[in-house]
């Protein structure tokens, strides 16, 4: 099959004035390797250009102002109540603007989305090794996308205005103003003065739309790129060395599936903004501090500041206070453990390779047996992580269970140390296991039953041994 | 049996199958992608119509859904069925530079020695390209106020009369036994960091801290709304055990002893607000509250 004469005389036309055929047929003939773990980060890209779509849209309609106006508009049980223009914006997207809600929800449904597919990518290179050298940069980089994607949801979220994010920024404002020494400073000065500031709405804004955004989209091209220059790892297998790579050409197989897979990650984001109802701000109301009387009892932020949410639940009350100056509480679970977490993520190539001794460098993966003591570590951190987000919801599994929250609380306490260290040791033993037998946890025995034909070639008499 | 086994005997395989073994394959992928591109032409087409008479989210969504979708899938099945799917073998290049190669690069930097010769103007370029960075430092402090005594201060004074949420004053018996009200100072209704909630008690069971017996007046107990934790309004009273609880973070104070904090993650007490009722009979404060509301930061 050979292209249309058109398509190779307009790519001649570019030729000639930039050059660059080369450059076009390496990248064609680029190869990909074929496994479905490397299709998270994938996702993940996708799930951005659908934010972006759906936001730049969802911009020409809001309005990122918080001065208050009476509503006057589609949504009768709010009809003549005062709140802030952000606030009554959001409802004319839901209510007003056509196709407005389904682009709401899917920008919300595509946030969750982002970022989980961010975190399994990053747990895909964590627990095959492909952070080792040469690829630390690029662990960084991806850890910085992590950070950032994390804080431009919590901004996105905080805009509407509406009584539970007008609660989630409350929360913030206060991890800030605990802060030792400039928390005070740095609350006044990010917020514009004491909570509730008047200008937080246009400055998230600014933030949400433009500062992060460029960043975010900045570094993705620069961890393209590395990943492009430096071609992706593999697992070991037939014909696989730290010196080749082997799977499919980036034309015409591979740009068509990814394709492909850009409509059908975009679709399922569509089908759950129509189908699936998400963050239905006109049921919270507006947030409105001097009158906040509304119980916002049951209350979740997103899941991805869960974990956040759930380790101010269980840390206990404590907090330092000596010389006349004070450590408040909220600083320990909410700016110590996520800043310890990231410096931690940032670190771990290194780390791993002081306790290893391992300096070469690494294009085939380990699988997560390979490496007993990473893999249960990075299970460690999971189950850690896993048990503050379920500590999150204590008060909804209080009332499901019909415990105390008390006894809920001190359970979760517990658990965070014990569920960590419990997962360590289950999980390396595992590894080790299965590093010894060579079996597949999900795949069965590796191998299949031969026998020898009366003329002497062989055939496959069973799938396992 | 791994993929890359299966893979090598199907190359092998197929010069003896032949092209006739896969036709039907093939017209049958043909098949597939055609009704998908064809769905969603249809859906898509669709969508427009719903959008035209008016839009309906769930059609919307259920309608993109089917229509993205249907190119997805017909993609996915073209570039897995009917585009040769060989695996190919590329070799990786050297990363590292060569210590040649590095020299170069050194070498390359050193070209113009006589950069390095100027110390002294290289200094005072350090030193003003520093003045300027700090410089810009400087429209940060723009951002926001002082925080001066403003975590310190609530809109609470001597004399205050309390307002409820609906802007109706608050006498001494308008809060019943185990009943909760949100109040704010008169004229300070706006005012977000003077919110309290007033509780009535009986107020012979009241532990009242030394210096605050007159603070309580019939029964009637006033404590900063704002959760010592990380803000959250401590909206939830339970009269029976006298505990008020924050919903957010579910930390829990006694009314009785203070607003003490019994459990949770906060770790001071509420603010008390002393009330007194004036020669109207209005609850009034005597004061503002006796120690900075809300959570708890360095040099508080």
């Amino acid at each position: 099959m050979s292209s249309p004469p058109k398509v190779r005389r307009g790519m001649a036309w570019v030729y000639d004035r930039l050059g660059g055929s080369n450059f076009t047929k390496t990248a064609l003939k680029k190869v990909f390797p074929d496994h479905w773990s490397f299709m998270i980060g994938e996702v993940a890209l996708y799930c951005l250009v659908v934010l972006i779509l759906t936001g730049v849209y969802l911009t020409f309609f809001f309005v990122p102002g918080s001065e208050e106006v009476v509503y006057h508009g589609d949504y009768a049980p709010l009809e003549g109540v005062k709140m802030s223009a952000a606030y009554a914006s959001t409802l004319d997207i839901s209510f007003g603007v056509r196709a407005g809600l389904v682009m709401r929800q899917m920008h919300h449904w595509a946030a969750l989305v982002f970022i989980a597919a961010l975190v399994v990518h990053l747990c895909r290179v964590f627990f095959t090794g492909a952070f080792r050298r040469p690829r630390e940069i690029n662990w960084m980089v991806g850890v910085t996308l992590l950070l950032l994607s994390i804080a431009n949801g919590f901004f996105g979220y905080s805009l509407l205005d509406d009584l539970l994010s007008g609660t989630g920024v409350r929360v913030g404002y206060s991890i800030a103003l605990s802060i030792p020494v400039f928390g005070e400073w740095l609350a006044f000065l990010f917020f514009g003065g004491e909570f509730p500031a008047v200008h937080f709405i246009s400055r998230f804004f600014v933030l949400h739309v433009l500062l992060l955004p460029a960043l975010i989209v900045g570094l993705l091209t620069a961890h393209l790129a590395i990943l492009w220059r430096q071609k992706h790892t593999q697992f070991r297998g037939p014909g696989r060395s730290e010196d080749n790579i082997v799977g499919s050409r980036l034309w015409p197989t591979y740009a068509l599936k990814s394709v492909g897979l850009f409509f059908i990650v975009t679709a399922i984001l569509a089908g759950l903004g129509g189908l699936a109802q998400i963050n239905p701000v006109w049921l919270y109301g507006p947030y409105d501090p001097a009158q906040a009387a509304a119980s916002t009892a049951g209350s979740q932020p997103d899941w991805y500041v869960g974990w956040l949410d759930g380790a101010l639940r269980i840390m206990p009350g404590w907090e330092i206070r000596a010389f006349g100056f004070t450590v408040a509480n909220p600083f320990f679970p909410g700016a110590l453990l996520p800043g310890l977490t990231f410096v931690a993520m940032y670190a771990w190539p290194f780390l791993e390779r002081r306790f290893t001794k391992d300096r070469a460098s690494h294009n085939l993966l380990d699988r997560p047996r390979d490496a007993p003591n990473r893999t249960a570590l990075g299970a460690a951190a999971l189950a850690f992580y896993l048990v503050l987000f379920f500590a999150g919801g204590n008060d909804i599994l209080s009332n499901i269970f019909r415990i105390a929250p008390e006894k809920v609380t001190n359970l979760f306490r517990i658990m965070v140390i014990a569920g960590p260290i419990g997962t360590f040791f289950v999980t390396r033993s595992a590894c080790r296991g299965l590093a010894r037998s060579g079996a597949h946890p999900t795949e069965g025995p590796v191998g299949s039953r031969i026998r020898r034909t009366p003329r002497g070639g062989y055939e496959e008499v069973g799938d396992t041994i | 049996m791994t993929k890359d086994q299966k893979n090598t005997e199907e190359t092998q395989d197929q010069p003896a199958d032949g092209n006739e073994d896969q036709a039907p394959r093939v017209r049958m992928a043909e098949r597939r992608i055609a009704t998908s591109f064809t769905l969603a032409t249809l859906a898509a087409l669709g969508l427009a119509g719903v959008y035209v008479s008016g839009g309906q989210a769930q059609a919307e969504g259920a309608l993109l859904f089917v229509s993205l979708g249907g190119v997805g899938v017909g993609l996915v099945l073209w570039g897995r069925h009917l585009l040769g799917d060989e695996e190919v073998t590329d070799q990786r290049k050297e990363m590292e530079a060569s210590e040649e190669e590095r020299e170069e690069v050194g070498e390359a930097i050193d070209s113009d020695a006589g950069l390095g010769r100027r110390r002294f103007l290289g200094r005072l370029l350090g030193a003003a390209a520093a003045a300027l960075g700090l410089a810009a430092l400087f429209p940060i402090r723009s951002l926001g106020p002082s925080p001066g005594d403003r975590l310190r201060r609530t809109a609470w004074r001597s004399g205050a009369r309390l307002l409820d949420q609906d802007g109706r004053l608050v006498r001494a018996d308008t809060v019943t036994l185990g009943g909760i009200v949100t109040v704010f100072p008169e004229g300070h209704e706006e005012s977000a960091d003077s919110q309290a909630v007033l509780v009535r008690v009986e107020a012979e069971r009241m532990h009242p801290r030394p210096g605050r017996e007159t603070w309580a007046p019939e029964g009637n107990v006033a404590y900063s709304k704002i959760c010592t934790h990380v803000g959250c309004p401590v909206g939830v009273y339970q009269a029976s055990t006298h505990e008020l609880v924050c919903p957010c973070h579910q930390s829990t104070f006694d009314v009785l002893d203070g607003a003490r904090p019994k459990f949770g993650p906060a770790t001071r007490s509420l603010p008390q607000l002393p009330l007194a009722v004036d020669h109207e009979g209005f609850l009034v404060a005597q004061g503002d509250f006796d120690e900075p509301v809300g959570p708890g930061y360095w040099s508080r």
